[in-house]
């Protein structure tokens, strides 16, 4: 038997190399991506406490989870080709019209 | 014993390939390395008993999303990404802030207390199946964020629709 914190440590992980991602990559496709790898630690973190809990209830919840991270990356990329149409570039540091 | 072996196999290719995702130059390569990274999560929800779970994760994340984000590549330029720097200028900040996030998270670890225990152990699921389980929870307690659920679907169908078409006006000013 796995105890509990090694999954959780596993999924601090993950979200900490997300949150990596999220900071350093400058396509904002790469950052949608790390995005989603943060919503998957979380996603782990949800269903190894609904197994340890003896509950549903964290399954139910990385279903809905689940639901959201593909609503996300739906607008998200829809954003992405709007900005590269308008832009012709993807990459978020130059993106800078509101900088003073 | 096999169990703690297929863990510590999942742990390192999950955290292997994470960390390729975000350093790896071609964005393809990097979306195939997090392919990887869904294939072994769903092999740990197995392994947690959620059975339903890991289908839906191969079918909806490696299935749906991923084909998303490589159309979507496909779309915007990439040969200018190969030869361009990938990482933005402040990026050693920004990784000493995520190991610190990591590290913090792991350390409050100790900490953390588990609530009161459910109503479904590991027989009740296995006798009622995983899918019928979870299908009883999300028909019953849990229908009204259900039907959210459903209602932030449309919004991404109708958003991704308009953000997507390409504006009539504008093609008339270009033209």
């Amino acid at each position: 038997m796995i105890p509990l914190s090694w999954y959780m440590s596993l999924a601090a992980i993950l979200f900490a190399i997300g949150v990596c991602g999220f900071l350093t990559r400058r396509n904002i496709i790469m950052m949608f991506l790390s995005i989603e790898l943060m919503l998957n630690a979380v996603n782990l973190n949800m269903v190894a406490l609904s197994h340890y809990l003896d509950s549903m209830r964290g399954q139910v919840f990385t279903f809905f989870i689940i639901t959201v991270a593909a609503a996300e990356a739906a607008i998200g990329l829809g954003i992405a080709i709007t900005l590269y149409r308008s832009r012709h570039t993807v990459h978020v540091d130059e993106v800078n019209e509101l900088k003073g | 014993m096999f169990t703690l072996i297929f863990f510590c196999y999942c742990a390192v290719m999950i955290i292997g390939s994470g960390l390729l995702a975000i350093i790896m130059r071609n964005p393809v390569h990097s979306l195939l390395s997090v392919l990887v990274l869904f294939f072994h999560m769903a092999g740990l929800y197995l392994m947690l008993n959620a059975e339903f779970l890991a289908a839906v994760q191969i079918i909806v994340y490696a299935g749906a999303i991923l084909v998303l984000y490589l159309f979507v590549m496909f779309l915007v330029n990439i040969r200018e990404e190969l030869k361009m720097d990938r990482f933005v200028q402040s990026a050693w900040l920004s990784r000493i802030i995520s190991i610190g996030i990591g590290f913090s998270l792991i350390a409050i670890l100790p900490a953390f207390v588990l609530g009161e225990k459910g109503h479904w152990p590991l027989e009740a699921i296995q006798k009622a199946t995983n899918t019928k389980a979870l299908g009883q929870e999300l028909y019953s307690t849990y229908i009204l964020p259900f039907e959210i659920a459903g209602l932030i679907l449309l919004i991404a169908v109708v958003g991704g629709l308009v953000l997507a078409k390409r504006n009539s006006s504008t093609t008339i000013e270009k033209s």
